[in-house]
């Protein structure tokens, strides 16, 4: 029984954590967003892979490092904590486990994952969890489901219709297109399973940026309460703003765990994993929703604009808090697993 | 990271589930609140001496199993799981005994452990007094040097168990100059000693959990002191530590309640559905005792790889007591109109069990440092805040 991560699986996180504190400071990515059409830049994008973020997953025969799920879960939180955009986490974590998975198909894998490893091919992929799909219209190929099949397209093969989301890091699309023989990949008897493990990967991926971005909406707030003064004091010494923060650090502190165990349970193809990944989704959003309703208390009337970096975060957290499974569908998943019959409760069960 | 028991955990596992099974009285004990009751749990205690089960955590010479805090936590789990008796010498146990290992001298050591391990000593704290509550170092009580003796007046309170117990620990100020946490001092005191008065105080139960404690010259040999003279406050910040990190409430005992609420719901799962916040609060239960499982477990492997645990140790106590209290609340509304029925009323049925850990849950966020106390030390000393 072992609960810490390794030295290098640690040091690696804080590699990530310099590099995108630099890199991927909110004025620029808010210039990005705010200012192009696709909201990404090719720019990052390039410097993301020279850190081995495109190809932390792809199979070294493919020109990757060939890490797991459990390498990807910290990167996820720092991925959060700096608000990077889907197009990275859906390119190089879920179509890169798609791919893998396909059963036999080298030439798609031969083609497709040495470019998205060396970060030259950007991958949507549609779930029918999500009624619209992401970055799809910057996409060198799509992934998409159709009854339980799975369809790989690229640009010119279909329609997309941009829908704006709250979130200004986000570019979802309505497709419309049409799934042919040709179009087809991997039939439903075999796609249903990878379908089920893709969404549990993309859960556990949104659930651990959730936490980062918890995290962030908590250091921002505290930072501005420790610098705002009033009544000839800092606004953080009141404590009242102290205990708003407290509780944030609380549901951070126990949903980690929960993130971790999800991320374990995934790696490990633990029969529970779903029932996992729902709790770790769930514990995770209401993190993040408490730090974004708390963070944007303690900011003031600076909280409620524009121009304070903290919006970014809290619009981000909003969205995720419903991407890949929303609270009804994931709280229907533990429902399930918990209220079954016969289901394994109390001590002793959790390993 | 391996989230799996190894196989001499697993045979740990198998030994003390056989233990229990054999050992458990077949009947509950009655309340520990109880005179009869202190004396059938102080019995209970001997017995799980003798199997060596009574502080697992113990190096093998004092008594103890010699076991790693993974080991505690699987120990924990089937001891709740069997619906063993609640610990009464918990105290002495759990927070008193870390502190002499680390403070005592030798002679303290081999006087005092044997006896906690065996429950031929069963010990309550004595911290608070009627103008010393979150205020710790507003401690009045005075402990006066006379030669090799200590000279004790004052008054200490809602010190639990007291009413039975057989030696109290806590803090007196030696130092009648001093003020705050200066010239404070740790000492140990037999609760048979001449000048000492105990009041039995009622809980909201009706049963004297806890007592005042009048102390009028009462005379403690300078033996009995823990730690240096005017050294008690870092001496019992060590007890604070240990109770509010992981030995005071192991997850094992919220994941027994969380299982319980479950089969209450689904029980009355027809009444329970009319209130649609019911469902959702038992799936939170059990959520939140997971959280909490897996959370203790980390820190027991970090704690194995020589981390210690710092200002995080306050975010358990009010996690747990939120918990507590949000699975009581929980099964109370499952219960509806037959939950205020006290144990001995002939229709209490299901009900009984849970108005008792209803009440006691509302204590949860008041000992061991009260949640706002916790939440000032979070914001301060984890997050940096300034202090007011
Ligand atoms: C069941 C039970 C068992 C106990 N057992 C023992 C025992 O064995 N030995 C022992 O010594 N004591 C024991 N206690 C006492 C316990 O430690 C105290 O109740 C606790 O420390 C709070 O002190 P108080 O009751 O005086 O409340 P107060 O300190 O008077 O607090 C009243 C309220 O004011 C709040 N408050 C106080 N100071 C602050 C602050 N700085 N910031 C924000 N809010 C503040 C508190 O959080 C609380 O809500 C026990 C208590 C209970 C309920």
């Amino acid at each position: 029984m072992d609960f810490t991560f390794e030295d290098q699986q640690l040091a690696f996180r804080d590699a990530i954590h310099k590099f995108l504190m630099v890199e991927a400071a909110p004025e620029m990515l808010r210039e990005i967003w705010e200012t192009t059409r696709t909201g990404r830049s090719a720019e990052l994008r390039a410097k993301l892979a020279d850190q081995g973020l495109t190809a932390l997953s792809v199979p070294e025969e493919f020109g990757g490092i060939g890490l797991g799920d459990l390498d990807w879960v910290l990167v996820q939180q720092e991925l959060g904590y700096f608000a990077i955009p889907d197009s990275l986490t859906d390119s190089a974590y879920l179509a890169v486990f798609l791919l893998n998975h396909l059963p036999a198909d080298i030439a798609l894998k031969r083609e497709w994952l040495p470019r998205i490893a060396s970060g030259n091919a950007r991958v949507a992929v549609g779930h029918p969890v999500n009624p619209l799909v992401a970055d799809a219209e910057l996409a060198d190929l799509l992934l998409l489901w159709h009854e339980d099949e799975i369809h790989a397209l690229t640009r010119d093969q279909l329609q997309c219709e941009f829908n704006a989301s709250i979130d200004l890091s986000r570019r979802l699309y309505r497709l419309n297109w049409t799934p042919t023989a040709a179009t087809r990949i991997c039939p439903a008897r075999q796609g249903g399973a990878l379908w089920r493990e893709l969404l549990d990967r993309a859960a556990l991926a949104a659930s651990a940026q959730l936490l980062g971005l918890a995290q962030r909406m908590l250091d921002l707030g505290v930072d501005h309460a420790a610098q705002r003064k009033q009544f000839g004091k800092p606004v953080g010494s009141f404590q009242a703003v102290k205990h708003h923060f407290a509780d944030v650090a609380v549901k951070i502190e126990f949903a980690e765990p929960v993130i971790h165990r999800a991320a374990y349970a995934v790696a490990e193809d633990d029969p529970r994993q779903s029932a996992y990944v729902s709790h770790a989704k769930l514990a995770a959003g209401e993190a993040a929703r408490l730090a974004a309703r708390k963070s944007i208390q303690a900011h003031g009337a600076m909280g409620y604009t524009w121009e304070a970096d903290l919006q970014m975060y809290m619009k981000r957290a909003w969205a995720l808090d419903s991407a890949w499974g929303d609270a009804k569908f994931h709280k229907a998943r533990i429902d399930h697993s918990i209220l079954a019959d016969g289901a394994a409760l109390g001590p002793g069960t959790t390993f | 990271m391996r989230l799996e028991y190894t196989e001499r955990q697993k045979k740990f596992r198998e030994e003390i589930r056989g233990w229990l099974a054999a050992n458990v009285p077949k009947q509950p004990l009655p309340s520990f609140d109880t005179e009869e009751g202190f004396e059938a749990h102080r019995r209970w205690e001997a017995r799980l001496f003798e199997g060596r089960w009574s502080a697992v955590t113990w190096p093998k010479q004092y008594g103890g199993h010699g076991c790693d805090l993974v080991e505690w936590l699987i120990f924990e789990e089937e001891y709740w799981r069997a619906n063993a008796p609640l610990r009464v010498n918990q105290n002495g146990v759990f927070l008193l005994a870390p502190t002499l290992m680390e403070y005592g001298t030798d002679e303290q050591k081999a006087r005092f452990l044997p006896r906690m391990a065996s429950g031929q000593d069963i010990w309550a704290q004595g911290w608070s007094e009627p103008g010393a509550g979150s205020d710790m170092a507003a401690i009045r009580s005075k402990a006066v040097r006379d030669g090799d003796h200590y000279v004790i007046n004052g008054q200490k309170t809602w010190s639990t168990r007291a009413v039975w117990a057989d030696w109290l620990f806590g803090m007196f100020r030696t130092d009648p100059e001093s003020s705050r946490h200066h010239g404070l001092t740790f000492i140990l005191l037999p609760l048979d000693l001449p000048g000492i008065t105990i009041r039995p105080i009622k809980q909201l139960n009706g049963l004297p959990g806890f007592a005042e404690i009048f102390f009028d010259d009462v005379r403690v040999p300078v033996g009995n002191r823990l730690g240096d003279e005017g050294a008690g406050w870092s001496v019992a910040m060590a007890t604070a530590g240990f109770e509010r990190g992981l030995m005071l409430r192991s997850p094992a005992r919220f994941q027994q309640t969380a299982r319980s609420l479950v089969d209450l719901y689904k029980r009355h799962r027809d009444v329970a559905d009319t209130d649609p916040g019911i469902r959702e609060a038992v799936l939170k239960s059990w959520m939140d005792a997971e959280a909490y499982t897996l959370a203790t477990y980390r820190t027991a492997s970090r704690l194995g790889k020589g981390a210690k645990i710092g200002a995080e140790a306050s975010t358990n106590k009010i996690f747990w007591s939120e918990l507590d209290l949000l699975m009581h609340e929980t099964a109370l509304r499952i219960l509806g109109p037959l939950g205020e029925l006290m144990p001995d009323a002939p229709s209490a049925g299901d009900a009984a069990h849970w108005l008792d850990g209803f009440l006691f849950a509302q204590a949860g966020p008041i000992y061991a440092g009260t949640n706002e106390i916790q939440r000032n030390i979070i914001a301060e000393r984890m997050l940096g805040l300034p202090r007011s």
